[in-house]
């Protein structure tokens, strides 16, 4: 297994103690996998994906374990994760100006990690950084290396940075809403060529997205979170296709079908996400959960096989019902 | 059609001046309107759906009159905006309002809720202080807020509600058309419903007309009857939303109905196709540079908006679709 992480946990400080901000979260991933994180504002999947990188804020405590390749990261020092960041394990965010330094060109940067991981020549690094800008399919390649990022398009720059992203042929690449801020057809283009490049290069995907339908294109597996917990995990079409969780189902009813009736009522969840969850007093969706029992506000949730990999956090998983 | 349109947008153009690529470069021009034409009717919503740069944005502003055309007119119930003294402007504002993407940008978080709402009661010149205490307090009601919240302040509230208050605010003035220039994009989905499930009720309830702008094809198709598609500036296909996504007529709707994701199929998308539509072919078609179906004849003469089929639908395109 490329990944595992088991009972992953982030703490982050707070006034009045330390707020869990993801609880005991336990997912593999294999070579070539791709698996999608979804989840509303506050449901710590951009948090778990930092910690996969060790890019927690200042004073976070992540315990549990993160092993890929066989070497546990948790603990592991700052000087050995930059030795692995950018080579082993690379990260695409969402507004890529955030990744890319204005004042250095796009070449130069792509070449960056290709100077510091692969120890290439600054020429010979320029010109890989070339073929890679190609191979993300930008147009003038020799043209865009020479511009600064300010000088791209939104698609263009999130290209350049998958370009960065890939250099070192690295085995897991962790894309955080990579397409959130784009056109639905340059999001479109962004997803099929980070497929393309998935199946090429046998690298494994860990999407973080708010919208399930993303995933639902682009990934074998997929783990809906809620309030710091995985409620629900499993192939993408028996999860979204027979959801095993009321939360999950909720989200699924929320959105607007295209073909539905003008105007057609949508469904809502009452309610606002705990500020604070206590993940050991019950299920944090109890109360916004129109299956919500007395024992879910006790009792945390058992975890409920179905299938194949398919697992729901929930004390009522064999009472959710089919959509559509 | 005895009654004039709602609003009524005829011939826009409007042209920004960017700056050349040096200081002794010559200054480019970009047409962020190239003639745009269309009319909404009372209680039938309008959406109008393009990418960034098409111009959808330019659109919202210059029809409520937050900006002024190079040429063309905008009417609301029959009037021009633009040759109206500024006093009758500023009367005729009460009946065109403008809901933002951003509920966090847009409410000043220093203010309390009532103050934030009754805003726009102020720039009309106001109203007495019993009297917009009542229209704050229905505004807040329409939107599902209670009247004590008028007290409060906006980091109080929740992205969801937030958004309430911004439409609260719209509302007050009783407006007949809201302009919302993707009012839910920045809401997570279960939010977002319950802000479309509010625009659906106010204008079954409370008759208000939204031109609702975004790059979100199901958002548009849940509110919207008739639906206008832009590209670089101008409307390439118009028609009864439904129909439109079901059938686009025009390659370029029908690449964003491919593109867009859903649950029960994966998107159509050529990968290695152009990124952009590359430098605009000059009297050609604008789509050309980008179109999967493009023939010689695009390249050379720009297609106009024409009727298709039954007339209820107009396409910009030489060979249309279906």
């Amino acid at each position: 297994m490329l990944l595992e992480v088991a009972e992953l946990a982030v703490d982050l400080p707070a006034p009045g103690g330390a707020q869990r901000v993801v609880d005991r979260t336990s997912f593999s991933l294999a070579e070539g996998e791709s698996l999608g994180v979804v989840g509303e504002s506050g449901s710590g999947k951009t948090m778990t994906a930092l910690a996969l990188m060790a890019l927690t804020p200042e004073g976070a405590r992540v315990s549990g374990s993160i092993r890929f390749e066989e070497r546990e990261l948790v603990g592991l020092g700052e000087e050995a994760m930059r030795q692995l960041r950018g080579d082993r394990i690379a990260m695409i965010f969402q507004e890529p100006m955030t990744a890319l330094n204005p004042l250095h060109s796009v070449g130069a940067q792509v070449a960056e990690p290709l100077m510091l991981h692969r120890g290439l020549a600054k020429g010979d690094a320029r010109q890989r950084a070339i073929e890679l800008l190609e191979r993300v399919r930008l147009a003038e390649p020799e043209r865009a290396a020479r511009s600064y990022p300010f000088a791209l398009s939104g698609g263009e720059r999130q290209r350049a940075m998958i370009a960065m992203a890939i250099g070192c042929s690295p085995r897991l690449v962790i894309a955080d809403e990579p397409t959130t801020a784009l056109d639905v057809t340059v999001q479109a283009r962004i997803l099929a060529l980070i497929d393309g490049l998935r199946a090429e290069s046998g690298m494994a995907i860990l999407l973080v997205s708010h919208d399930l339908a993303v995933i639902a294109g682009h990934c074998d597996r997929v783990m809906v979170m809620y309030a710091g917990a995985i409620m629900e995990s499993g192939p993408v079409d028996a999860v979204l296709r027979r959801p095993r969780n009321p939360y999950t189902l909720a989200l699924l009813e929320a959105r607007p079908r295209p073909g539905a009736p003008r105007g057609a009522r949508l469904a809502t969840i009452p309610g606002a996400p705990p500020a604070a969850p206590d993940h050991r007093a019950g299920c944090p969706f109890a109360g916004r959960c129109a299956l919500t029992l007395d024992q879910c506000w006790t009792t945390p949730p058992p975890q409920v096989a179905f299938g194949a990999n398919h697992m729901s956090r929930c004390h009522r998983a064999g009472d959710v019902g089919f959509v559509r | 059609m005895s009654e004039p349109p709602l609003l009524e947008v005829s011939a826009l153009v409007k042209t920004y001046r960017l700056p050349g690529a040096g200081p002794f470069a010559r200054k480019s021009a970009r047409p962020a309107l190239a003639g745009v034409s269309f009319s909404v009717r009372q209680g039938r919503s309008f959406g109008i759906v393009g990418e960034s740069g098409s111009g959808k944005s330019t659109l919202a502003r210059i029809a409520l009159a937050l900006d002024r055309p190079d040429s063309g007119a905008v009417r609301l119930e029959g009037r021009s905006l633009f040759d109206l003294p500024r006093r009758e402007l500023r009367a005729m504002r009460a009946h065109m309002q403008m809901v933002f993407q951003d509920p966090y940008g847009s409410l000043d978080p220093r203010q309390r809720i009532g103050k934030i709402v009754a805003e726009p009661l102020a720039a009309l010149g106001g109203a007495g202080r019993a009297e917009r205490r009542a229209r704050v307090r229905a505004s807040l009601e329409a939107v599902g807020l209670k009247a004590s919240d008028a007290l409060k302040h906006p980091h109080e509230f929740s992205g969801g509600q937030r958004q309430r208050i911004a439409i609260a605010r719209a509302l007050i003035t009783r407006p007949k058309l809201v302009v919302a220039d993707e009012p839910v994009s920045a809401l997570d989905v279960s939010v977002q419903a319950q802000a479309l499930n509010l625009m659906s009720d106010l204008e079954r309830e409370a008759g208000v007309t939204f031109l609702l702008i975004s790059h979100d094809l199901a958002v548009v198709a849940h509110i919207c009857e008739t639906t206008a598609v832009m590209y670089r500036g101008r409307i390439v296909e118009i028609g009864k939303t439904e129909e439109l996504f079901a059938n686009p007529a025009h390659p370029y709707t029908r690449e964003l109905v491919d593109a867009t994701p859903r649950l029960d199929r994966p998107t159509r998308v050529e990968p290695l196709a152009a990124l952009n539509g590359g430098p605009e072919a000059t009297g050609g078609c604008p789509y050309a540079g980008r179109c999967a179906f493009v023939r010689p004849r695009c390249r050379n003469e720009a297609p106009i908006l024409e009727s298709k089929g039954d007339g209820s639908r107009e396409v910009a395109c030489h060979y249309p679709l279906g």
